[in-house]
């Protein structure tokens, strides 16, 4: 009897430690938004594959930063893996939250793999260092949808070019962009001209100015000497800023407070001509269940700037392994999948935004949606935010400065440009980054 | 067969104080300890230093200068200065629109104790539910009180020098029940002979509301200015909910900001260092004030 239990004991036991073996679950944070779903689709098929369970777990927007460092901060395993957003990953890295993935980088070959911008942005820090930290996961750029049907409609076209004296077509450049808005600015009828990113409480206002700066020739500041003087107060960025808020004069009431969700629904709602927005929210815009004027939609990259230059605003993120987590090992094996050419084929598929290059210059992609070719277009002329340990903090400074200047007509550019370069002086000099 | 008597049982049942000690006050000196005081001074230790919950390097000794800095920042005043202005409209708002709707309930009405209770639902919603609903209400392009009112696209949430009021206006929606509810057990406090006697006197009825009615609700009127001075001063979800806007940023808000998103942990355990002063000073003040009330 005592034989029969034992044997019982240890049957149960090794049945209990056998199921635990094979019961690997991985948990992966990111934001709360399609795409995240379209990686949830993705991990389904790899645990039909492999019998790993991979569960996407998100939260909105606004507390993704928040929950996430919390997490970090507080050393916790809750997740394995983080779609973290590009600007987090030097305070990711420096703080020891993300695994160093340099050498799976290298091991495939992901700087050849991926699109250049993405490994520059998504990957790589420091600049130039050849220290990676993540695997360039979601690509994304702000880019513009239009109502088509409105600019083609005869009548416009004709009072527009007896107005501006040049055809209504999608805007070359920002001073088209800026003429086009104003046409369609009626308050009387409820139309606007146009939607732009205003939130101020994370990088929605900040991404929506960059777009600006961008293509006016401007800058941030030097990311690598960390100088900002002469640069972010510079003459381009004084006429980026003073454009981006002449914008705001033609956005529909109460527009002081607007993201992504409100950008989509300024063309759903027959609210705006035009509206700003990342290319990861456009497939709700030519989709007919959420868009009744989806075949009246068009899309185009961000315009240029008085020079000529063309640049936008880097979305997206990179997936890096969290250093707390207690599956490392399972995130690899994940990670090895997901980097494969045909995981990659079939993330583009599901509405992911894939990062490898091989995908993104293929016909199939770029022919797939209405928006794909202008997607692959601008992923070779994004420019992204500060991704220093303290972007946080120069991303409230940025807020402070130019929010009271855009939308409460406080001040001149020049002035909000000038007090923010202060700004972000006196916080690299806290941090004693080196400023030639 | 017992021979004790049955108070005599209920007494041996009951527990002695060394039984209440160690089951009620014990744990709860403990709880206070693990959960108030340690945090508290915890955080006090890091207010000295330049900790960031977010970086790998350990923390330095910095002595008083979070403190100066946070003193010299003209952002920090400004949001304290934002703070004070929604204070004193959102307090003052609730008092008036509070006490005002208990002297009209305190008056044989009909359906008097119906239209107490729904007067009260305001306060039972979460702020969360309250924040969105009135986001609803002031938009622009759709909302009921541009509508009601007449006022085509007036903008409040996102007209800087009007987002405060809106903000505040929501609060007074809220809290007002609150304040009322207080002050109806106040007036239904006031000996009625009081007023017959007023009433013989022929005295009028502001002679007898600012001789009569307000003197004796002052004390528990005074109770409920301090509790929404000190909620109003600590006002975070509805501000934050509703606009975001630098015009509304009061100083939880900037709080939460610089300890949750900047991961300034040493110099946020300082402002709340500041604010914590700052709120037991205004509610010494009014509690000096309240005692000198309950004197007269």
């Amino acid at each position: 009897m005592r034989r029969t239990i034992t044997g019982l004991l240890a049957g149960i036991s090794m049945l209990a430690y056998g199921t635990a073996a094979n019961a690997q679950e991985l948990t992966i944070f990111w934001a709360e938004w399609d795409p995240a779903n379209y990686l949830q689709e993705l991990a389904n098929i790899y645990e039909s594959e492999t019998g790993v369970k991979v569960t996407v777990e998100t939260t909105p927007w606004s507390d993704f930063q928040t929950k996430a460092f919390t997490e970090f901060n507080a050393k916790g395993s809750a997740y394995d893996m983080v779609v973290g957003d590009s600007q987090w990953i030097g305070a990711a890295s420096e703080a020891g939250h993300y695994v160093d993935l340099t050498d799976f980088f290298n091991k495939h070959n992901l700087k050849e793999v991926m699109a250049p911008a993405t490994v520059k942005y998504y990957a790589e820090y420091p600049s130039n260092s050849g220290k990676y930290w993540s695997i360039p996961a979601e690509g994304d750029a702000v880019g513009w949808s239009y109502r088509k049907d409105w600019f083609e409609d005869p009548k416009e076209m004709e009072a527009f070019k007896a107005k501006y004296g040049y055809d209504l077509a999608p805007p070359k450049d920002w001073k088209q962009l800026r003429d086009i808005a104003e046409f369609f600015h009626r308050p009387d009828e409820k139309r606007y001209g146009i939607a732009i990113y205003t939130d101020n409480s994370y990088d929605a206002l900040v991404m929506g100015v960059e777009n600006a700066i961008f293509s006016f020739g401007g800058e941030l500041g030097d990311y690598a000497t960390y100088k900002v003087d002469g640069i972010i107060n510079s003459d381009q960025n004084v006429k980026a800023l003073e454009a981006y808020k002449e914008l705001y004069k033609f956005t529909p009431p109460g527009w002081a407070k607007s993201f992504f969700i409100e950008d989509n629904q300024a063309i759903t709602e027959n609210l705006a001509a035009m509206s700003m927005n990342y290319f990861a929210f456009f497939p709700a815009l030519v989709n007919e269940a959420s868009n009744p004027n989806a075949k009246g939609t068009g899309f185009f990259a961000n315009p240029a700037g008085p020079n000529g230059d063309q640049f936008a605003a880097l979305g997206g993120q990179g997936i890096s392994i969290v250093s707390y987590s207690q599956n490392q090992e399972e995130a690899f094996k994940f990670l090895e999948w997901f980097v494969k050419d045909e995981t990659q084929k079939k993330w583009a598929e599901l509405g992911g935004y894939t990062a490898s290059a091989k995908v993104l210059e293929s016909e199939e992609f770029q022919t797939a949606t209405p928006y794909n070719k202008a997607f692959y277009e601008t992923m070779f002329k994004v420019k992204d935010f500060w991704a220093t340990p303290e972007y946080a903090e120069l991303l409230i400074q940025m807020n402070q400065r130019l929010y009271p200047y855009i939308t409460g007509d406080q001040g001149t550019a020049k002035e909000a440009l000038d007090a923010l370069a202060g700004d972000w002086n006196a916080t690299f000099k806290k941090y004693n980054r080196p400023q030639n | 067969m017992s021979t004790l008597d049955p108070k005599s049982r209920a007494a041996s049942r009951g527990m002695s104080d060394i039984t209440i000690r160690n089951l009620f006050i014990i744990p709860t000196i403990l709880f206070l300890i693990v959960f108030n005081i340690f945090p508290l001074i915890y955080s006090l230790g890091y207010s000295f230093t330049d900790f960031r919950a977010s970086g790998k390097a350990d923390w330095n000794f910095v002595g008083l200068q979070n403190y100066r800095e946070l003193l010299n920042d003209p952002f920090i005043w400004s949001n304290f200065s934002i703070t004070a202005k929604y204070v004193i409209v959102s307090v003052v708002g609730q008092v008036v629109v509070g006490f005002g709707t208990a002297m009209l309930l305190n008056r044989d009405i009909p359906m008097k104790g119906l239209i107490t209770t729904l007067l009260l639902l305001p306060m039972m919603l979460s702020m969360a539910v309250v924040g969105l609903f009135w986001k609803l209400l002031y938009d622009p392009s759709f909302g009921i009180i541009n509508y009601a009112l007449g006022l085509g696209t007036f903008e409040w949430l996102s007209n800087p020098d009007m987002a405060l009021y809106a903000v505040a206006l929501t609060d007074i929606w809220m809290w007002s029940p609150f304040v009322m509810l207080l002050s109806l057990a106040g007036l239904s406090a006031v000996p009625k002979h009081l007023y017959e006697a007023a009433a013989i006197d022929r005295a009028g009825p502001l002679y007898t509301f600012f001789r009569i009615t307000l003197p004796l609700v002052a004390p528990i009127l005074m109770i409920a200015i301090i509790f929404r001075t000190m909620e109003a001063f600590k006002t975070f979800d509805l501000a934050y909910i509703l606009t975001s806007q630098p015009t509304t940023e009061v100083i939880s808000i900037r709080l939460y900001k610089m300890a949750f998103q900047e991961w300034q942990t040493g110099r946020s355990c300082a402002l709340a260092y500041i604010v914590l002063i700052m709120v037991l000073a205004i509610t010494n003040i009014y509690v000096k004030y309240l005692n000198k009330v309950k004197e007269r």
